[in-house]
């Protein structure tokens, strides 16, 4: 059996949920290394041993380069023949740069991975086809889809192992600041849930009823293009084809045409709903539960109903 | 300032993709210079406005890859550089290594611009490949770009919102996304004007570039059906919204 490694993503002290599903794949090839920056092993330890991580080796590094230096060598150390990790943007960087330093293939943004074969499959074009990738090499990187993967449990019980290595300097590049931006709200990518308001929000604070709406689900809020463009929402919360790719559990359009480049960033969610004023808007032609109907009037219902259901 | 901009002759988003035979696709469809790239050309073309010099476009790509070097051209940059290759989906290390050849016999860069993704392999790697084969640093969705004693300060746009602020020294690798600039339309003239700019064509093997031993091979692509018409809710709007979420919670599962 090989050895499959995995670069665990934290969120503070804890880890990501999205790793679970990460997790879970890495145990259908073989004993699974878990790869985590943190000072604090033990705060997460049951967590990884419950998804199946055998050894949990612990790193130290601030530089997004210097973290990839170490996961390289850590590759090399563990003898791992695949590294996997969240297809996040912080995911995708790391991943990406340890896979240069090894001159190792990578597939970003998998939605199904076959460890046996080397196998994955991504989107191509903006999600109107999907492509299978043979990956071929020593060592092989995926970053996979957040959400995509059911997560299971594997329990095992784990070695603690802490890892160093010499790093080089990187003046070259250096992390100057952090700007925080939506005052912690979820990273969309990663939401199970998500809310989306098109052009007919018609400003900033109407979207407070898509909030209010994401609280009790609970999810995350997103925005159409138009909507961003017409200045009601952040680009950062913007998905589509020149926005965030997102599959979460349930989607919610309210007020979305269809558009081929929103649909680009959102098709593949397991269950989309579609709330619109027009019957014969295109999203109603490529949803799974349709609501003709004002968003105005139906939105605060579903949260009343939500909320209800919670007690 | 010597600035390269890498890009890439893709189909139109918007354009019909159909399958043809295992891994290919009717390439009959409308194509453009990758989305992501005209933001990578707007800000190299605008340094050079304001600070002089030359931007040099480069395209690795089949022949009719000259259309986006053109765009390029019609836009602001002042020559151009087509590699040509057999195939739409070339291993993204290949391509760097086209892309390294072409820009080391053209001159040393002191920038270097770059989309962050492409639109039809999707593949966000050729920057760091570039990057790390010329020993360059690289960041990557850079929202912001801005320049002091031969340093580059880039805000690259995080999850969530967030934005990580970043400091290279020159040259280095920048993959541009949205909210970077406002890229301009092409005018008429300047279209015309684009024709009679330089543009030299080589062959990928003129550049003595081998095919890279280890790679991502696309095998197979697969057309992705649309759903079907949805299931509409009927009555009242607390009756819809009612059936609806039981529906979400009783029949799928995801509430
Ligand atoms: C290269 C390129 C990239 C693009 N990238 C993206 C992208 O990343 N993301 C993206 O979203 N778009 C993108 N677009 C734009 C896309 O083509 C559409 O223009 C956009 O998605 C439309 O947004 P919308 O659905 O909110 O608005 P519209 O198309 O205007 O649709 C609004 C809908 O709301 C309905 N409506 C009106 N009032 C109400 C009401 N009170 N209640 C309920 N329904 C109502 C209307 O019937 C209509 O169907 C891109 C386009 C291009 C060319
Ligand atoms: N064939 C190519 N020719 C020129 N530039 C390319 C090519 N392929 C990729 N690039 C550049 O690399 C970026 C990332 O591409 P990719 O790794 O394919 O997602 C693109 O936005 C382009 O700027």
């Amino acid at each position: 059996m090989s050895n499959i490694g995995v670069l665990i993503e934290m969120d503070g002290q804890e880890i990501k949920a999205s790793n679970h599903g990460v997790l879970t794949v890495a145990c259908t090839g073989g004993n699974v290394v878990a790869l985590v920056f943190t000072e604090d092993g033990e705060a997460i330890k049951s967590d990884l041993e419950r998804f199946g991580a055998g050894k949990i080796v612990t790193m130290s590094a601030t530089s997004p380069v210097q973290k990839a230096s170490l996961m390289a060598a850590a590759v090399k150390e563990y003898d791992l023949g695949v590294l996997m990790g969240v297809s996040s943007s912080q995911g995708r960087d790391l991943l990406t740069r340890c896979a240069c330093i090894l001159d190792a293939p990578i597939a970003l943004d998998a939605m199904h991975v076959n460890l046996s074969d080397g196998t994955v499959v991504k989107s191509h074009f903006s999600g109107k086809t999907t492509a299978d990738i043979k990956l071929t090499g020593d060592i092989l990187l995926i970053g996979l889809r957040p959400n995509v993967i059911e997560a299971t449990e594997n329990p095992v019980s784990a070695e603690m192992i802490s890892f160093t290595a010499e790093t080089g300097s990187s003046d070259a590049f250096k992390v100057l600041e952090l700007k925080k931006g939506g005052g912690g709200a979820i990273d969309l990518s990663e939401a199970e849930i998500i809310i989306t308001g098109g052009r007919p929000m018609d400003s900033a604070e109407n979207f407070k009823l898509l909030h209010a709406c994401a609280e009790v689900l609970p999810g995350a809020v997103g925005a159409s293009r138009a909507a961003v463009d017409a200045g009601f929402a952040p680009h950062s919360i913007q998905v589509g084809q020149t926005g965030k790719t997102v599959s979460p559990k349930l989607y919610i359009g309210c007020g979305l045409s269809g558009s081929v480049q929103h649909f680009a960033g959102m098709k593949t969610s397991r269950v989309i709903v579609g709330i619109n004023t027009d019957k014969d808007a295109p999203i109603f032609g490529k949803c799974d539960y349709g609501i003709v109907g004002d968003l105005f009037d139906v939105v605060p219902v579903l949260t009343d109903v939500l909320k209800a259901r919670k007690g | 300032m010597k600035i390269f901009v890498c890009v890439k002759h893709v189909p139109d988003t918007a354009a019909n993709i159909k399958v043809v035979g295992e891994n290919g696709f009717d390439e009959t469809v409308k194509f453009v210079m990758n989305p992501y790239d005209e933001y990578a050309v707007e800000e190299a073309v605008r340094i050079v406005q304001e600070q002089g010099g030359e931007v040099v476009a480069v395209s690795v790509g089949k022949p009719n890859a000259i259309n986006t070097v053109r765009s390029a051209l019609a836009v602001g940059a002042n020559r151009g550089i087509l590699v040509k290759t057999d195939t739409q989906f070339l291993d993204s290390t290949t391509t760097a290594l086209a892309l390294k050849a072409a820009i080391e016999q053209d001159g040393a860069p002191e920038l270097i611009f770059t989309g962050k993704q492409s639109v039809d392999s999707e593949g966000m790697q050729t920057h760091y490949r570039l990057a790390a084969k010329m020993g360059l640093p690289v960041a990557t969705d850079v929202v912001a770009f801005s320049m002091e004693n031969n340093k580059a300060v880039v805000e690259c746009e995080m999850g969530g919102g967030d934005r990580e602020v970043i400091e290279m020294a020159m040259p280095c690798v920048v993959g541009a996304t949205k909210g970077l600039n406002e890229p301009r339309y092409p005018k008429l003239p300047d279209i015309l004007k684009a024709k009679k700019k330089p543009l030299v064509e080589m062959d990928l093997a003129d550049l003595g570039v081998a095919a890279s031993p280890v790679s991502a091979a696309m095998t197979s692509l697969t057309q992705v059906k649309e759903r079907g018409a949805a299931t509409m809710m009927k009555g009242s709007v607390q009756e819809m919204v009612e059936d609806l979420v039981n529906r979400l919670e009783n029949d799928v599962k995801v509430l």
